[in-house]
């Protein structure tokens, strides 16, 4: 598994305490269209992210992010 | 061609929705006559008011009517420019006198709203590699005011020190941080930890600010604000506050003692890109102020109030925001919109207006029905308030469920 499958795998698993519609994960999977998740379950999630990977993910940079492969890409350079 | 109008569609199918129910409009009330900070004439009928947010009552205050008056013959209607410009006659000055006198600090900046004192100074203060740290409930004027600006923007858990405190860890050392709190949060009426807030705002060399909206003129022995009360004059660094809630009026503040404050005035746009108060409005909250300074009994008056509203409610078995009385606001907790329109509309006909409150607004998507006391609530009105609570609830099935 390269770097990228495993923090794509990592943020699948932690999509899945927030997927009550049981959406299947993909890359091009988007939080807010896909997902229908409301401000207070984006916060969870970020936070549950944050937590995960160690990072710090500003409401500025979420604004930027819409998709699953945006966040693995994001995680990535920020871990880096 | 699109309509513009189309992404509201879902909001104006569920307004709708509500409407065909049959009942009456809670965002379309209309006061038809003040007959005085806690009684108004709603549909021809006698009406309590409680959930105004006008908690000292000031709005018949003789002096601050004079005050209003006077200055209203003295200097016309409205500056009709800037603060920075022709927009600064003599009582806007007199009024930051009053606030620096009231709050015993060096520095006070006069906005003509109160969410325009959150923007102005927010979107200002901290520039593009700045950190804001704010409380996710925070107003919505705290969240424009960031949006306005540049800043790093980071959220942490509502009223969660430990929360606050990973997160400030996580910002880089040397980075400028203000952490952005509120006394009193105002849609359930609970109580910021202050005292932990602010330890751990300092260990991180972050700034402090801290919106006293709702607190203002009864938290403290000054009336101050929860910093006050707590002990934390000195730690905080700037104070947001509103004439809009105790002093009676309208129009909004940020006061500090940082010693480079006054530049605030050069670059805040929305200071600056607005017309300023008309004198009439801030000599009346001049007045105000500085007799809300000495207002001991008020402030024992707001608080015996809202001890027995609380208790009142909770033992008919309404769940309530807080579980001890924090604050005057005292939120009624129901998940259905409908019930609580319901209940909302019955406690109007039994003469009491209360205020609604809906998601967004509202945290975990709770609909609530806010009270806020007034220190002139009389005793017989409390009973008034309570009886029509227990009947409106009972009707509404907001008690049997």
């Amino acid at each position: 598994m390269t770097d990228h499958d495993l923090t794509f795998s990592k943020i699948a698993q932690q999509i899945e305490a927030f997927n009550k519609k049981k959406v299947v994960i993909t890359e091009a999977t988007k939080f807010q269209h896909d997902l229908e998740w409301d401000s207070l379950t984006v916060m969870d999630f970020v936070a549950a992210i944050e937590d995960e990977f160690d990072v710090m993910i500003t409401m500025n940079m979420q604004a930027e992010i819409e998709t699953v492969g945006q966040l693995v890409k994001a995680v990535e350079s920020l871990a880096s | 061609m699109t309509d513009l109008f189309s992404k509201f569609d879902a909001l104006i199918a569920e307004r709708s929705a509500l409407m065909d129910t049959g009942v009456r409009d809670p965002f379309g009330i209309v006061m038809e006559q003040i007959l005085s900070p806690t009684e108004a004439v709603i549909n021809g009928k006698p009406t309590i008011l409680v959930g105004t947010y006008n908690y000292m009552g000031m709005t018949f205050d003789p002096d601050v009517i004079q005050a209003g008056k006077d200055a209203l013959d003295t200097y016309g209607t409205g500056t009709n420019g800037s603060r920075m410009a022709n927009g600064t006659h003599a009582p806007h000055m007199d009024c930051e006198a009053a606030l620096r006198d009231f709050y015993n600090m060096k520095h006070a900046m006069v906005f003509s709203t109160g969410y325009l004192a959150n923007l102005g100074f927010v979107s200002a203060i901290a520039g593009k590699d700045d950190y804001i740290i704010l409380d996710a409930d925070s107003h919505a004027s705290i969240y424009d005011g960031c949006s306005m600006g540049n800043a790093q923007v980071v959220r942490f858990r509502h009223n969660d020190v430990a929360d606050l405190d990973k997160r400030l860890g996580r910002i880089p050392a040397d980075a400028g941080k203000l952490v952005i709190i509120e006394g009193v949060y105002s849609m359930v009426g609970d109580v910021a930890p202050l005292v932990e807030m602010v330890a751990v705002a300092k260990k991180h060399g972050a700034m402090i600010l801290s919106d006293e909206a709702h607190s203002m003129g009864f938290f403290g022995a000054n009336g101050r604000g929860v910093y006050e009360e707590l002990g934390l004059e000195g730690d905080v660094d700037f104070i947001v506050g509103t004439f809009s809630k105790s002093v009676g009026t309208v129009g909004g503040y940020v006061v500090s003692n940082h010693p480079k404050f006054e530049v605030m005035r050069l670059v805040s746009r929305p200071y600056i890109f607005t017309a300023s108060l008309p004198s009439p409005v801030v000599a009346m909250a001049a007045t105000s102020i500085r007799k809300l300074k000495h207002a001991h009994n008020k402030r024992q008056h707001l608080w015996e109030n809202t001890r027995s509203v609380h208790a009142g409610l909770k033992a008919m078995g309404y769940t309530l925001g807080t579980e001890t009385p924090q604050s005057p606001i005292i939120a009624v907790m129901l998940t259905d919109q409908t019930q609580a329109v319901m209940t909302w509309q019955m406690l109007i006909d039994l003469g009491v207006y209360v205020s609604v409150a809906r998601p967004p607004a509202t945290p975990n998507g709770m609909f609530l029905l806010r009270c806020s006391l007034c220190a002139e609530h009389t005793p017989e009105q409390i009973t008034t308030i309570l009886a029509a609570f227990k009947s409106a609830g009972q009707m509404s099935g907001a008690l049997n469920s």
